[in-house]
C-alpha cells in the first residue's frame, strides 16, 4: 500500500470538481477540455475548462479521471489551482505544483501530476487552436515506444523535476517502465541535459572572473547566474526539509525568491533567508544584496 | 476503522490458533537443535519427524519424499535447478507464460546461461493448450515446470495430463502447488508429478517455511550445500518452529478439505452479487478453478481506485492493476489471457479461507456497487464505444 498524504486522501475520497463541464453557449464563454492517457496505459485524464474570452481567464475548471488514487487526487488538485488564473498564468504550472499542492505523491506515482500538467496544456492549446503535436514532438523523436514518450517529453519532465536517474524519468512520465529496452537513451538524454547545464555554468562563471578583473560591475544577466549557483546551492537540504526555493525577480540589489512547500510555512524561513541564502549571496554577488520573500 | 474484512489469502493466510499453540513450546522450552546428540536436541528432532509426516500425509507422499524448505520460492528455485541438474544434456525447458516471478524470472536467467525457454500460453480463460505442449516438446526437452493453479484468477491446470505428456518425452515435471496445497485433495502415490513447490503461509502456518516434493528415486542436487540436513538435500539449521508449524496446518488443512464446499458457497455468493452490478465479468475458467477464488473486472474504473475505496471499510482484496505495485503494466497473468484493457486495470481478486464468514462476504456485497458507481462517475470512459479511447489503445498497441 502506499503512503498518501492527508491531503491525497481527502482529494480522493472527497473529489471537487469532478464531472464535464456543460457548453451553455453562454456569451463572452467558451468551454473546452483536454484530454491525455489512454485506457491502455491505466491511465486517462479529460479536464474541461470554462474561459472568459475576453480575459483569457478560467472561470471553471472539472476533471473526469481514469486512474489510480493518485491520479484522482492530481486531477482534482489542478482543478483547484487553476480556477480564477489567466491562461497563460495556468501555462506556467508544473507538475511539481500540482504534487505540493497535495503535500508530496509518492516518487512512483509522479507521472500522476505530470499527467494533469499535459492536460491542461492540452485543454489550453486546444482552445488556441495549436496543434499539441507541434508542441509535443518537434523533433519527432520517439525514445520510448512501450509507453509513446518522446525525447522533448523526457527533457521537459528532467529539466523541471530536477530529475538524475532513469528511475526517476521513470516514476514521471513511465518511458523505461516497460521493455525497458529505451533505458540507455534515456539515460544520455539525462547525462546532456546535466552537461547543459554545466556548460551555462561555466560559461557564466567566466565571464563574471573576466568582469570582475576588469572591476566592472557585474551585468545583471551574470548576478542572475551566480545567484542561481547560490540557490542550486542550498536547494537539496530545502529539498530534503519538504521544501524549495525558486528564483522569482531580481531588481537593482533586490533579490525576490519564491520559498515552497514546507518552506512557505515554516517559520523559521525567514531565518532560512537570511542564514542560508542572503549570506552568501552578499558573499559571492555583492554586500548590497537583499533577499526578500515573495508570496 | 471496524475489524478487519480478509479477502486477500492467496497473498497469505493468517496463522491457525491451535498452530500458534503447536509451536510456543518450541520457542520456549524445546529449544534444542535437532542436530544435537543428546535427548533434549533429539525431542525437536521428533517434532520435525511428525511435521514431515503431516505434510506427507496431506500430499499422499513418502516421509522420505518430502524436503523443507524456507519458502514457495527456494522451493521451486531448488526444483528447477535439481531438474537441470539431473539432466545435464538436455536444453531446453518449457514453462508457460503465467508463472509466478521466482518461476519466470528464473527462466529468464537461465535463458542467458544458453537454455531456450518456450513460454506456453493461455487462453481468455487462463487455460493451457495440451497440443501446444505436445508440439512444443522435443526429446532434448529436460523439464516442464507449471503451475497447479494460478495465484491471480484461480485456474486450475490439468496436471496429471501434463505429466502424461512430458513422461513420453523423459522429461521431468515440476509443479509449482502453492495455491493448491490445503484447497484441493492431492495424491501424489501414482502421479506423474516429479517435483511439486508449497508454502506454508499460504495454508495458515507462518511465513519462511515450505516444502518440496522429491518423487523417490529422483537424482536430487541440492541448491544449499553445507550440513547434513534434510538427509543432506537442503543444509542450514531447521527452522524448528516454522516446520512445526506447517505440520499442524498440514494437518488441519487435510481435516478442512471435507469441508471446502462451504467455502466455494461464500465464494459463489460473492461472485453472484458482484456480478450483478453491471459491467463485471468474471476472468479465470469457471469450471476448473479452485474453490476459494474469484478475480472480477469492473470495467472502465480502475483497479487501486478500488482497492483503497475498500480498505476506507477494512476490506482487504487485491488488484492486478499496475498502481499497486509501482510497475507500470498490469498484470502478466492477466494480459497473457488477452483481457481488454477496459477490464484489465479494474480485476479485483477476492481470495478467502475456511474463516472467512458469510457477513464478511455480506459486508463486501453491501459497498462495493456504491464504490464502483462512484469511481465510474469520476472516469471519462463508460462504454467501449468512446473513440478517443479506442484511438488511443490502438496507438499504444500498435506501437508495442
Ligand atoms: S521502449 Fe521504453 S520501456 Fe520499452
Amino acid at each position: 500500500m502506499w503512503e498518501y498524504t492527508e491531503k491525497v486522501l481527502d482529494l480522493f475520497y472527497n473529489p471537487k470538481n469532478q464531472g464535464a463541464i456543460e457548453d451553455r453557449d453562454e456569451a463572452g464563454v467558451a468551454v473546452v477540455f483536454g484530454e491525455v492517457g489512454s485506457i491502455a496505459c491505466g491511465d486517462a485524464l479529460r479536464l474541461h475548462l470554462k474561459i472568459e474570452v475576453d480575459t483569457d481567464r478560467i472561470l471553471d475548471s472539472s476533471f473526469q479521471t481514469f486512474g489510480c488514487t493518485s491520479a484522482i487526487a492530481s486531477s482534482s488538485a489542478l482543478t483547484e489551482l487553476v480556477k480564477g488564473i489567466t491562461l497563460d498564468e495556468a501555462l506556467n504550472i508544473s507538475n511539481r505544483d500540482i504534487a505540493e499542492y497535495l503535500g508530496g505523491l509518492p516518487e512512483e506515482k509522479m507521472h500522476c501530476s505530470v499527467m494533469g500538467q499535459e492536460a491542461l496544456e492540452a485543454a489550453i492549446f486546444k482552445y488556441r487552436g495549436i496543434e499539441v503535436e507541434q508542441h509535443e514532438d518537434d523533433d519527432g523523436r520517439l525514445v520510448c515506444s512501450c509507453f509513446g514518450v518522446s525525447e522533448n517529453k523526457i527533457r521537459r519532465v528532467v529539466i523541471e523535476n530536477n530529475l538524475t536517474t532513469v528511475e526517476q524519468v521513470t516514476s514521471y512520465v513511465k518511458a523505461g517502465g516497460g521493455c525497458s529496452s529505451c533505458g540507455a537513451e534515456i539515460e544520455d538524454i539525462i547525462a546532456a541535459v546535466q552537461q547543459e547545464k554545466e556548460v551555462t555554468a561555466t560559461r557564466v562563471a567566466a565571464e563574471i572572473a573576466v568582469a570582475q578583473a576588469q572591476n566592472r560591475p557585474l551585468t545583471t544577466v551574470q548576478k542572475i547566474g551566480l545567484i542561481q549557483s547560490v540557490l542550486q546551492e542550498v536547494r537539496p537540504v530545502l529539498i530534503a526539509d519538504g521544501g524549495d526555493v525558486e528564483l522569482y525577480d531580481v531588481e537593482g540589489d533586490v533579490v525576490k525568491v519564491v520559498l515552497k512547500g514546507a518552506c512557505g510555512s515554516c517559520a523559521s524561513s525567514t531565518a532560512t533567508l537570511k542564514n542560508a541564502i542572503e549570506v552568501r549571496i552578499k558573499e559571492r554577488v555583492s554586500p548590497n544584496m537583499i533577499v526578500e520573500a515573495v508570496e | 476503522m471496524s475489524a478487519v474484512i480478509y479477502l486477500d489469502n492467496n497473498a497469505t493466510t493468517q496463522v491457525a490458533p491451535e498452530v500458534v499453540e503447536a509451536i510456543l513450546p518450541y520457542l520456549t522450552q524445546y529449544y534444542g537443535n535437532p542436530s544435537s546428540m543428546h535427548t533434549f536436541g533429539g525431542q525437536v528432532g521428533k517434532a520435525i519427524k511428525q511435521a514431515r509426516s503431516q505434510v506427507a500425509s496431506l500430499l499422499g507422499a513418502e516421509e522420505s519424499e518430502i524436503i523443507f524448505t524456507s519458502c514457495g520460492t527456494e522451493g521451486n528455485n531448488t526444483a528447477i535447478r535439481a531438474a537441470l541438474a539431473a539432466q545435464p544434456d538436455r536444453k531446453h525447458l518449457i514453462t508457460t507464460s503465467v508463472e509466478h516471478a521466482c518461476v519466470l524470472n528464473l527462466f529468464k536467467q537461465l535463458e542467458k546461461q544458453g537454455y531456450t525457454v518456450t513460454y506456453l500460453s493461455v487462453d481468455r480463460k487462463g487455460q493451457l493448450d495440451l497440443m501446444e505442449l505436445e508440439a512444443a516438446m522435443t526429446g532434448n526437452t529436460a523439464l516442464v515446470s507449471t503451475m497447479y493453479a494460478n495465484n491471480e484468477t484461480g485456474t486450475v491446470f490439468p496436471v496429471e495430463q501434463i505429466g502424461a505428456i512430458v513422461k513420453e518425452y523423459g522429461a521431468t515435471y515440476h509443479v509449482d502447488a502453492v495455491q493448491v496445497v490445503g484447497k484441493l485433495p492431492l495424491n501424489l502415490k501414482n502421479s506423474t508429478i516429479d517435483l511439486m513447490t508449497l508454502s506454508g503461509h499460504k495454508l495458515h502456518a507462518p511465513k519462511g517455511v515450505g516444502a518440496l516434493y522429491v518423487r523417490r528415486g529422483f537424482r536430487f542436487r541440492p541448491l544449499l550445500i553445507g550440513g547434513h540436513q534434510e538427509r543432506g538435500r537442503r543444509a542450514g539449521t531447521e527452522n524448528v518452529v516454522g516446520i512445526v508449524g506447517l505440520g499442524k496446518a498440514a494437518e488441519l488443512a487435510q481435516l478442512h478439505l471435507a469441508d471446502i464446499q462451504h467455502e466455494k458457497k461464500l465464494r459463489d455468493k460473492l461472485e453472484k452479487g458482484l456480478l450483478a452490478i453491471a459491467d463485471t465479468e468474471i476472468n479465470g475458467d469457471r469450471k476448473n478453478r479452485l474453490p476459494n477464488t474469484t478475480n472480477i473486472g469492473f470495467k472502465y474504473i480502475e483497479g487501486e481506485a478500488i482497492l483503497l475505496s475498500l480498505d476506507q471499510f477494512g476490506i482487504c482484496a487485491s488488484s492486478g492493476s499496475a498502481c499497486t505495485s509501482g510497475s507500470l503494466e498490469p498484470s502478466h497473468v492477466l494480459r497473457a489471457m488477452g483481457l481488454p484493457y477496459t477490464t484489465l486495470h479494474g480485476s479485483i481478486r477476492f481470495s478467502l479461507s475456511r474463516y472467512t464468514t458469510e457477513a464478511a462476504v455480506d459486508r463486501v456485497l453491501e459497498v462495493m456497487p456504491a464504490i464502483v458507481e462512484r469511481l465510474r462517475a469520476m472516469s471519462p470512459f463508460n462504454n467501449d464505444q468512446a473513440e478517443w479511447l479506442q484511438d488511443r489503445e490502438e496507438a499504444v498497441l500498435g506501437s508495442r
